[in-house]
């Protein structure tokens, strides 16, 4: 082989190297800068929460439930009694002063969350980073989770389901909820499908434990409240606009 | 001193009607939860809002009731009284078999009854449902073997000690079934520490009806005088301890606790809960049967008033577990809510045929269960 032919070699070896490598660092580089890593451990040093502005969310609008159900394959079936809803559009009428708002409601990630604490087999479960979740291989479909959820935020399959999404496993006979688009996150991601999905900005995802986040800097600034604050269940779900 | 002898039953009409009866509601049953589990819980009246139906109220009627079953063992053994001792056997059976029938009708309505193991080797020890577990099958070990050394003279040293695990265990799971409801913080229904004691309470008097109803089909007449009387008015008893852990229930909800509005529905309203409460378990399953039991006893008053009683319990139960369901929870304090997932609205349930077969098989089973064993072992006591 000539001198010529080996120093080409060498040349379209390391500009091989080189473009595979500037290929790769932008993905490389993006994992670190993004919430957290698809191989990173999941921490309780994150809190996962959402934030509602009732003012913001416009009556009649269901672009939030229609993303959901989009991202995570829901669809109607045998009607609103059995379909699974994991987040539905509730309009609150104030009972002195007659106020109305509209808002999202949706699991509402509690960090002292009832259904973990009286499922049987540990199927309910809360992650380090606050998010509540179903272990579809360990529900016995027992529903007694959806009898002490406060804010009825499950839904039981009640038939046969098909073309489930990979990332969003379902099926008959066990019970489901919003995970928070937990795939998503366990991506890097950092919003969910009704929080990109909300035209008015009305919903804000972040980390609540991180004072710097968007959602931490609008709870210092307006504060937000529980749904049945009562129970003291610590939610992650918080909503600002609501009178009283 | 003289032994009490006993007998099992002979292969009399009552046996074989039992028999026929329970094989064929059995089968209807078995084909109900065979459906439902096919098809899924959507064939059922059952939905996201009333997510227990029909027949998780036979089941805990049948649980609750199991442990009420044992009470003629429990007074013979513990309280030492002689003249329930010829009766314990057949208690102890009784209370097998309606506990088998109920957990039956609860593994076959789950969404995965398929999962049992999972439910039996997954425990969440912080969740009484999972106690619940280990006191059911707890419950079935300690009264057979309390059962085995009332049966065998070779163990008989042992009845008392059995007897009274037997009657401590019976009250932690009847205190522990009635805080399956007593937990749920997030329903004014049952928000409440006076669930455990009041099933305990009911127990006495639902269990000891099933006692009559099978005394009453399959005793000899002449045995049976010698005893209904007496069990007569522990029934009448009974039925009052009853009513009065109802009226203290509804008068701590009505006047304790923030739960106002819920009694006003379950006593007042225009629905369905009215009438079963105050008609059906009211009158028909407690006043009615009381007149009965206290205006003579025979076979036939024991079978009625038993049947009665049962019916406004079921009636109870019913207003109990589903009420509290269909009543709205409150999501924000001051505001009134609509959605299209029945936020702020009375639900309705209409229980389907599924569900009634299926609630029914558990009936089935402790029926079939009773009646192998009647004619299996010595259970009924017959002349020194």
């Amino acid at each position: 082989m000539s001198q010529i032919n080996q120093y080409r070699r060498k040349f379209l070896g390391a500009a091989s190297a080189a473009f595979t490598g500037l290929s790769i660092a932008p993905g490389i580089l993006l994992q670190t800068v993004h919430a957290k890593a698809n191989d990173e451990a999941v921490t309780s040093k994150q809190r996962w929460g959402l934030l509602i502005d009732t003012n913001l969310c416009e009556p009649g609008c269901t672009d939030c439930i229609d993303a959901c159900n989009q991202e995570n394959g829901l669809r109607d079936i045998h009607g609103p009694e059995t379909d699974a809803q994991w987040i539905r559009k509730v309009t609150l009428k104030h009972q002195k002063t007659g106020h109305v708002l509209n808002m999202p409601v949706m699991c509402q990630h509690c960090a002292e969350p009832p259904c973990v604490d009286v499922c049987p087999t540990g199927a309910s479960f809360k992650r380090a980073d606050g998010i509540v979740l179903v272990d579809k291989h360990i529900c016995i479909g027992c529903r007694y989770c959806m009898m002490a959820c406060p804010y009825k935020a499950r839904s039981f399959i009640h038939e046969k389901l098909t073309d489930q999404l990979p990332h969003a496993p379902r099926g008959k006979g066990t019970v489901e909820g919003c995970t928070l688009c937990v795939h998503r996150i366990d991506r890097g991601e950092n919003t969910t499908a009704c929080t990109q999905a909300c035209p008015n900005g009305a919903m804000t995802f972040g980390d609540l434990k991180n004072p710097e986040s968007e959602i931490s800097q609008k709870l210092a600034q307006h504060s937000g409240k529980e749904l049945r604050a009562k129970l003291k269940l610590d939610t992650g779900v918080r909503y600002q606009g609501i009178q009283g | 001193m003289s032994t009490q002898r006993y007998q099992a039953l002979a292969s009399s009409s009552a046996f074989k009607t039992s028999l026929i009866v329970g094989l064929l509601v059995l089968g209807i049953a078995g084909f109900a939860a065979f459906n439902m589990e096919h098809e899924g819980h959507y064939i059922t009246g059952m939905s996201n809002q009333v997510v227990w139906g029909i027949p998780h109220v036979f089941a805990i009627f049948l649980i609750v009731s199991a442990s009420g079953a044992l009470n003629i063992a429990s007074i013979a053994s513990v309280f030492n009284k002689d003249f329930y001792k010829p009766l314990a056997r057949l208690s102890a059976v009784v209370a097998i078999a309606l506990l088998v029938g109920g957990l039956a009708v609860i593994l076959l309505d789950l969404g995965r009854p398929d999962r049992l193991l999972i439910a039996m080797t997954h425990y969440n020890f912080g969740s009484i449902f999972a106690w619940n577990i280990i006191l059911y099958t707890g419950f079935i070990g300690i009264a057979a073997i309390y059962l085995w050394t009332m049966l065998d003279w070779q163990v008989e040293r042992f009845k008392r000690l059995a007897g009274i695990a037997a009657f401590s265990w019976r009250l932690v799971l009847t205190a522990g079934t009635g805080s399956i409801f007593g937990v749920l913080v997030a329903r004014e229904a049952y928000q409440i520490a006076i669930m455990g004691p009041m099933f305990i309470v009911l127990s006495l008097g639902y269990g000891q009806a099933f006692y009559l109803i099978v005394i009453g089909l399959f005793m000899d007449e002449r045995q049976l005088s010698k005893i209904s009387e007496r069990l007569s008015r522990l029934m009448v008893m009974m039925i009052l301890y009853g009513l009065a852990a109802s009226v203290i229930y509804h008068l701590s909800n009505w006047l304790l606790f923030d739960a106002r509005q819920f009694e006003h529905y379950l006593l007042y309203s225009e629905t369905v809960f009215p009438l079963l409460l105050w008609g059906v378990h009211l009158v028909i399953g407690s006043i009615l049967p009381i007149w009965l039991l206290r205006s003579g006893s025979g076979p036939i008053k024991l079978i009625l008033s038993g049947s009665l009683v049962i019916i406004g319990g079921i009636a109870q139960f019913y207003s109990l577990i589903i009420g509290g369901q269909t009543f709205p929870m409150p999501l924000v304090e001051g505001y009134e809510a609509t959605s299209s997932f029945f936020d702020g609205v009375i639900v309705s349930y209409s229980p389907s045929s599924w569900e009634l077969m299926l609630g029914s098989g558990g009936f089935a089973i402790a029926l079939l269960l009773i009646v192998f064993c009647l004619r299996l072992f010595r259970l009924l006591p017959v002349d020194r």
